[in-house]
């Protein structure tokens, strides 16, 4: 059955061919056939593929299918392999199920737009590009599956492109990511010049002799991280993910929640063994990740678009994935993506309701009292806000984020300071979560559209948060009865430090800590927006309040910052650089041929005897010449 | 048989009416003398060929007068034919008057 992995990526790729080759004669119906179709077969067979994978785990817990080569260049022979093992099957099954169900939803959201089959030719795209990155067997590989990602973001970022701002936004989206992507493709190619080879298990075993520390492993894990870090959204490359808001909500919740952003996890989750040998970036994607996630999450505070709050929530989370991967707790760090990547596209797709429900309004404060109107959405879109500020009762304990902290409270990397960070960006969730659904759905009734809410956009919404919600579940059977699950799976592949609380009573005091937080956060909120709004009106009233609100709104001003910095003086230099020298030699060959023009052009005065006096002249100088030579 | 001209006074008489019909193109501004002039520097060379014919007692000179004649004659045709399409459009056979085509 493991034979059948191949079809996983190749089904959404092959749907896409169909859908951009079958031209405008497809109607819609078989568009949507086909898109969600095509997904739907591979969501299947990634779930056949996975119980055949973990009830024969294979010998080395990894199952590698060769398919061809890929070409032949001397020794470098890279072939087109997937390589299977419990990280790229768990983000397999992710990627491959969460994307069915926003292609469901997308049948819904998108019906009247048109466009319909460019959408699902390119959601179908990405989810085969983001399976090949997934399951890539080689660097070279998993580069294309990179880069097809980021055209895919690109793509459909700008998908309502006849709007200017968009397709500024989706050039953002694309520059910024292509700075991560070079770091990468440098990355690569030392690793190939230093090594050899570009097959990951190879370049990770040759890797792991080194001793710890080397120039080498340092410089590649460095651009390595560079890569991660624009593609994940984090400090300093963040910028462009607030904006990439601008596509479609389901592209939103697909790309840049679920999957696409956590490409840059799953590229230093893949490489860990280089970044084991590589303290000092190790320390530095912790680092990175902390400040994320504090940055991230003020912003979100202060943010009034639906869309860009949850963007800097998805950027604040994948802080928290980056802090766990800095401490070594790769597993921790996997787990925390898969529960992400149900309740962000939950609450995405949430969103996306209440936009429609109110005509395509972005701005919460012009949403208000959607509890009365929607009451399922607003069911739904709380459980997956509970998962996400991660509150007990609900989403049972042991939530995903809690292991994180764990690890790094444990890890002599990391440490208290960087678990106290980690403790007040929990709140800070906790805070932004429920500001957002104490505006949005509690507060007073505002207008509202009268149409209903399609059943295929309730559905997936409801799934997914009601999975997000029950996530924790197999961790809290492990934390109860001790029965191993999904935490030891991914633990066998990526034995991270075994690291466990001294006394038995430990856990508890942590977990009691990390409830405290987010119910501290969910409290402030409720005070702030439901009982004592006056409060906030006046902090917002002084100067101090509308500059630090103005700060925390445009993200902390980093796109100033890019622009002062980088792009204008960029400008000015191209501008100053308008006539160099390699100009100056076309523009000279040019005015020259205009000068002799000018010249020449004088003599055809259409004056018949000039014409006649010149050639008379001309035949005198010519026999005058045979004469005397 | 008279006796024969010398080739070099011939040939100076040929090269005065040349230089007259020459100066008669550069010099005239209506048409109708310049195709004269013209005519005239036709003649000149045919002087020319029938003096260097008779100087080498060979008939070819003489026979290329014919050709330059019927040369001559065609080209009138052709240049009369013009200059009557240059009175209807221009109303007048000023050669200034026709410069549309200048650089």
């Amino acid at each position: 059955m493991l034979r059948l992995l191949w079809l996983v990526p190749m089904l959404p790729l092959s749907g896409f061919a169909t859908l951009i080759v079958g031209g405008r004669r497809l109607p819609r119906r078989m568009v949507s056939a086909v898109g969600i179709g095509s997904v739907a077969l591979s969501t299947v067979l990634a779930a056949v593929v996975s119980v055949a994978f973990v009830r024969t785990t294979p010998p080395d817990a990894a199952y590698v299918q060769t398919l061809w080569q890929w070409m032949r260049i001397g020794n470098f022979a890279p072939a087109v392999a997937f390589h299977l093992d419990a990280l790229s099957l768990t983000m397999m099954a992710v990627v491959t199920f969460v994307g069915l169900l926003i292609h469901v939803y997308s049948t819904a959201f998108m019906a009247s737009e048109e466009g319909y089959r460019r959408f699902f030719g390119y959601m179908n795209l990405f989810v085969g590009s983001m399976l090949i990155l997934i399951l890539a067997d080689n660097l070279l590989l998993l580069y294309l599956g990179w880069e097809g990602v980021g055209l895919c973001s690109y793509l459909l970022i700008g998908f309502w492109y006849k709007d200017r701002a968009n397709a500024q936004a989706a050039m953002k989206a694309f520059f910024v990511t292509r700075v991560g992507d070079t770091a990468l493709a440098i990355g690569i190619f030392l690793l190939f010049v230093s090594l050899g080879t570009l097959q990951i298990q190879p370049v990770l075993r040759s890797v792991s002799q080194y001793p710890p520390g080397t120039s080498l492993c340092t410089a590649a894990a460095a651009l390595l991280l560079i890569g991660a870090i624009g593609k994940s959204a984090q400090l300093p490359l963040q910028i462009w993910l607030p904006d990439a808001m601008a596509g479609p909500t389901p592209v939103s919740a697909l790309i840049h929640a679920a999957t696409m952003v956590t490409a840059g996890f799953y590229l230093i989750t893949r490489m860990h063994p280089l970044f084991l040998v590589a303290p000092a970036v190790l320390f530095a994607v912790a680092v990175v990740g902390a400040v994320t996630l504090l940055v991230a999450a003020l912003s979100a505070l202060a943010q009034h678009d639906i869309k860009r709050v949850l963007a800097y929530s998805t950027m604040s989370q994948i802080g928290y994935m980056f802090l766990a991967m800095g401490a070594g707790a790769w597993s921790a760090a996997t787990y925390h993506f898969v529960t992400h990547a149900l309740f962000k596209s939950a609450l995405f797709l949430g969103a996306g309701i209440a936009i429609k429900a109110c005509d395509g309004e972005h701005d919460i404060f012009k949403m208000g009292g959607l509890r009365r109107h929607l009451p399922l959405v607003s069911q739904a879109f709380l459980a997956a806000a509970l998962t996400l500020a991660a509150v007990p009762p609900l989403t049972l304990t042991f939530n995903s984020k809690d292991l994180i902290l764990n690890e790094v409270w444990l890890s002599d990397v990391a440490g208290p300071a960087f678990w106290t960070i980690g403790v007040v960006g929990a709140f800070l969730t906790a805070a932004y979560t429920f500001r957002l659904v104490f505006v949005v759905f509690f507060g007073p009734e505002q207008r509202r559209s009268e149409s209903r809410v399609s059943r295929w956009m309730l559905i997936p919404f409801a799934i997914l948060a009601f999975l997000g919600a029950v996530s924790g579940l197999p961790e809290l059977l492990n934390a109860a009865f001790g029965i191993q699950s999904f935490y030891h799976f991914l633990h066998s592949a990526m034995p991270g430090p075994a690291r466990d609380f001294n006394s038995a009573g430990g856990p508890w005091i942590f977990q009691a800590i990390y409830v405290a937080a987010s119910l501290a956060g969910i409290g402030l909120t409720y005070l702030l927006y439901r009982r004592a709004s006056g409060i906030l009106g006046f902090v917002v009233s002084t100067t101090m309040g509308v500059r630090l609100h103005d700060l925390l709104t445009a993200g902390w001003g980093f796109d100033w910052v890019y622009q002062t910095l980088i792009i204008t003086p960029y400008v000015r230099l191209a501008r100053l650089n308008r006539g160099d020298f390699v100009d100056g030699v076309y523009a000279a060959v040019a005015g020259l041929s205009y000068g002799t023009h000018r010249v020449l052009s004088r003599t055809v005065n259409g004056n018949v005897r000039w014409y006649v006096g010149a050639i008379s002249l001309g035949a005198v100088a010519v026999v005058g010449l045979v004469l005397v030579l | 048989m008279m006796a024969p001209v010398p080739v070099g006074a011939g040939l100076l008489a040929a090269a005065v009416l040349f230089c007259a019909g020459l100066t008669g193109v550069l010099v005239r501004r209506n048409v109708l003398f310049v195709l004269l002039s013209l005519e005239v520097m036709l003649n000149a060379c045919g002087l020319a060929f029938v003096v260097a014919g008779a100087h080498w007692g060979q008939a070819d000179g003489q026979v290329m007068y014919f050709f330059i004649l019927t040369m001559a004659a065609a080209e009138m045709a052709v240049g009369l034919s013009l200059v009557l399409q240059m009175r209807r459009h221009f109303g007048s056979l000023d050669t200034h008057v026709m410069n549309r085509m200048r650089g």
